[in-house]
């Protein structure tokens, strides 16, 4: 069975364009018991599915660049007016007037601390994170949220602080793009493809 | 939000009273090859109606209209499972609805048969919930349950739901467990207290008898949580029967009282922001004025700690009974005890124990049957039933298992469940030769609390023995 020619997908005039396969179709297999008996099937699927970003699109496009953005409520009239949100959130969650973009890249980089962490060997299906996996929720000074991602170098720690870096050289345009390191590593131990 | 409005904060106010009439499980296990899940509803449905001496036929001639806690149809392969489990039923054209809320699916399918039946809508309405977690490998189920966090934002980080949720638990353990040897030994205790009670549930897919090193020294999954922290995954299902005053007294002499709510927080925890803490009516404005002091990190609410849609839920819930304390006005609790360290949390955010003090719960032995310490009855025990750590966790009918778990004790009937002999051969089990009677005596009044993941959704259903109503309900 092949699955050359993977789905690709354009956007032209406003509609999705798909070239290439978005399934590969495989026989069912029975399945029995010790003494033979079928109990039922094995229904296989693979399948791409198309997926918007929308008003997000910014943030997962500026990872790329090195540049981790976040949003603010720009809202006068709003009780939370001048929160600031990373993970980006298009609307203010109170107001739910359009939020203003904001650089977090620096403040990131001067002032960002491990809140709480995880370390685990368990994965599931489709991870490609190396185990163990070491999460880290990153809080940012005047910032409203903690943002989750993960920690690629050293021991997390409640309090450590932390430096983002980013996947430019080969980016895939997912959160996957954004890591986190211990504040003054040096550029020279990055994992291949991170940049600061 | 993080303000709330009068109107936000109204204790419900049904039109008419709701009763549990009746409810029944199927068997639950990490796998059942040889029955599709149509054949777990039925069983489930069988036992509710022998429960109150009826056919399964004179019970549907009550059912008005239906509502199905299913969680995950990735797992089935099947959308609109609701539909297939309706018409096997044989309960077409009556009008019925998914509901799905992640681990409060159970939990919020009872919150939709309640209002359906609060509002006049229906006299009798079934809440039926099942899942089954054995049509994937583990690994694959893994990244299902963790499509269940945000897809862009979190499920790309390990594919892994446990590990959304250790970060909680990670900050919990840190900031109020102060990483105490003692504090990880009464998580233990937890472990070692369901899975015992699961060895005297015939329906129980994790009985275990063991011991808080057993719990230690089990793998680790996340620190400081370990294999035997953690709860099942399943299959099975349970069901309900709700009905107004009239139509319930028709059905049986002797309905609970039920009532239900909910709450809610960001799927997210990136999203929590900074709030004060919601007050239950067994608290003070100023007893948390020192939280941060006492417990250095703790000052920030709901932060990575708390579940503030289980405080709503409770809020909500325990207005509606006339809840004061929940540890004094109630006999018994059902919790989610989806990890040790998170039924802790619950403690806390439904008030049984204030803020950062859930661990007295365990330590003073008021949650168990019998109080280890002093052989008496204990003051409110937990999870009975097994919890999701030694019963189940099949996400849509863990909710359910739940209230009919807390049911049969006001009922008074939990013994005749859970003893009968042929049930457990049925269920090809062994009954344990130490069994023990778990009837929680006089028992009048119970809650269960539904919850998904990290605090997305949670229900509160409170049950009440009629003649036992509080004073002061909404
Ligand atoms: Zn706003």
């Amino acid at each position: 069975m092949t699955t050359q020619n993977r789905g690709t997908v354009k956007v032209e005039n406003g509609r999705y364009r798909v070239t290439g396969n978005f399934h590969y179709a495989y026989p069912n297999e029975p399945i029995r018991d010790e003494s033979g008996k079928l109990l039922g099937i094995t229904n296989p699927a693979d399948m791409t599915h198309i997926h918007a970003y929308g008003g997000e699109a910014p943030f997962f496009e500026n990872l790329s660049n090195a540049k981790l953005l976040g949003t603010k409520c720009a809202n006068p009239k709003c009780e939370t007016y001048g929160s600031v949100y990373i993970p980006y959130r298009i609307h203010c969650p109170d107001c739910l007037m359009r939020n203003e973009e904001v650089d977090l890249t620096e403040l990131a980089r001067k002032g960002a601390s491990v809140h709480t962490f995880m370390i685990t060997e368990r994965t599931g299906a489709f991870n490609t994170l190396e185990k163990p996996i070491r999460f880290v929720n990153v809080e940012f000074e005047g910032v409203s949220t903690i943002l989750m991602g993960y920690l690629s170098i050293g021991e997390p720690e409640i309090g450590m602080k932390v430096v983002p870096i980013f996947q430019t050289k080969k980016p895939t345009f997912t959160i996957m793009d954004l890591s986190w390191v211990p504040a003054g590593t040096s550029a020279a131990d990055l994992p291949e493809g991170f940049t600061f | 939000m993080i303000k709330f409005s009068k109107q936000q904060l109204k204790i419900p106010q049904m039109s008419k009273p709701v009763y549990l009439v009746t409810g029944g499980m199927s068997k639950f296990d990490r796998a059942i090859p040889e029955k599709r899940t149509e054949e777990l509803v039925i069983d489930s449905f069988l036992e509710a109606a022998e429960f109150i001496n009826k056919s399964p036929e004179e019970l549907k001639q009550y059912i008005h209209s239906c509502y199905y806690g299913h969680f995950a149809d990735h797992f089935g392969d099947q959308l609109l499972g609701e539909a297939v489990i309706h018409d096997r039923l044989g309960l077409d054209p009556l009008g019925n609805v998914g509901i799905k809320t992640g681990g409060a699916t159970g939990g919020s399918t009872i919150w939709e048969a309640y209002k359906a039946v609060a509002s006049g809508y229906s006299d009798t309405a079934l809440a039926m919930g099942w899942e089954r977690m054995d049509e994937v490998p583990t690994d694959e189920g893994n990244h299902y349950i963790a499509s269940a966090a945000d897809k862009d934002w979190e499920t790309p980080l390990g594919h892994i739901y446990t590990g959304y949720y250790a970060v909680m638990a990670q900050k919990y353990w840190q900031v109020f467990g102060k990483e105490e040897e003692s504090f990880r030994r009464t998580l233990a205790e937890i472990a070692v207290k369901n899975k015992g009670y699961a060895r005297m549930n015939p329906h129980a897919q994790s009985p275990m008898k063991i011991t808080v090193e057993d719990v230690l020294n089990s793998p680790i999954v996340a620190h400081p949580l370990r294999a035997l922290d953690c709860c099942l995954m399943s299959v099975g299902a349970s069901c309900v029967i709700l009905a107004d005053e009239k139509t319930a007294y028709e059905m049986t002499d002797n309905p609970l009282l039920l009532y239900s709510s909910a709450g809610s927080h960001t799927l997210r925890v990136a999203d929590r922001r900074d709030m004060a803490i919601p007050l239950l009516p067994n608290e003070s404005p100023d007893q948390y004025k020192d939280l941060g002091v006492r417990f250095p990190g703790g000052d920030r609410y709901p932060g990575f700690t708390g579940f503030l849609a289980a405080r709503m839920a409770a809020y909500y819930a325990y207005g509606m009974a006339g809840i004061v304390d929940p540890t004094e006005d109630l006999d018994l609790v059902e919790l989610h005890d989806a990890f040790t360290i998170s039924d802790i949390q619950t403690y806390e955010d439904i008030g049984i124990r204030p803020y950062g003090e859930g661990r007295s719960y365990v330590e003073s032995g008021d949650c168990y049957h019998t109080n280890p310490f002093t052989g008496q009855p204990g003051k409110l025990p937990a999870n009975l039933s097994g919890g999701l750590i030694g019963c189940m966790h099949a996400v849509g009918a863990t909710g359910i298992m739940q209230v009919i778990e807390v049911a049969q004790h006001i009922w008074g009937r939990w013994s005749e469940m859970h003893a009968d002999e042929a049930k457990w051969k049925r269920f090809n089990r062994v009954k344990p030769d130490d069994w023990t009677d778990l009837q929680v005596k006089g028992a009048k009044r119970g809650l269960a609390i539904s919850h998904a993941g990290v605090g997305s959704h949670v229900t509160a259903t409170v049950l009440v023995h009629p003649d036992h109503q509080l004073k002061g309900r909404g």
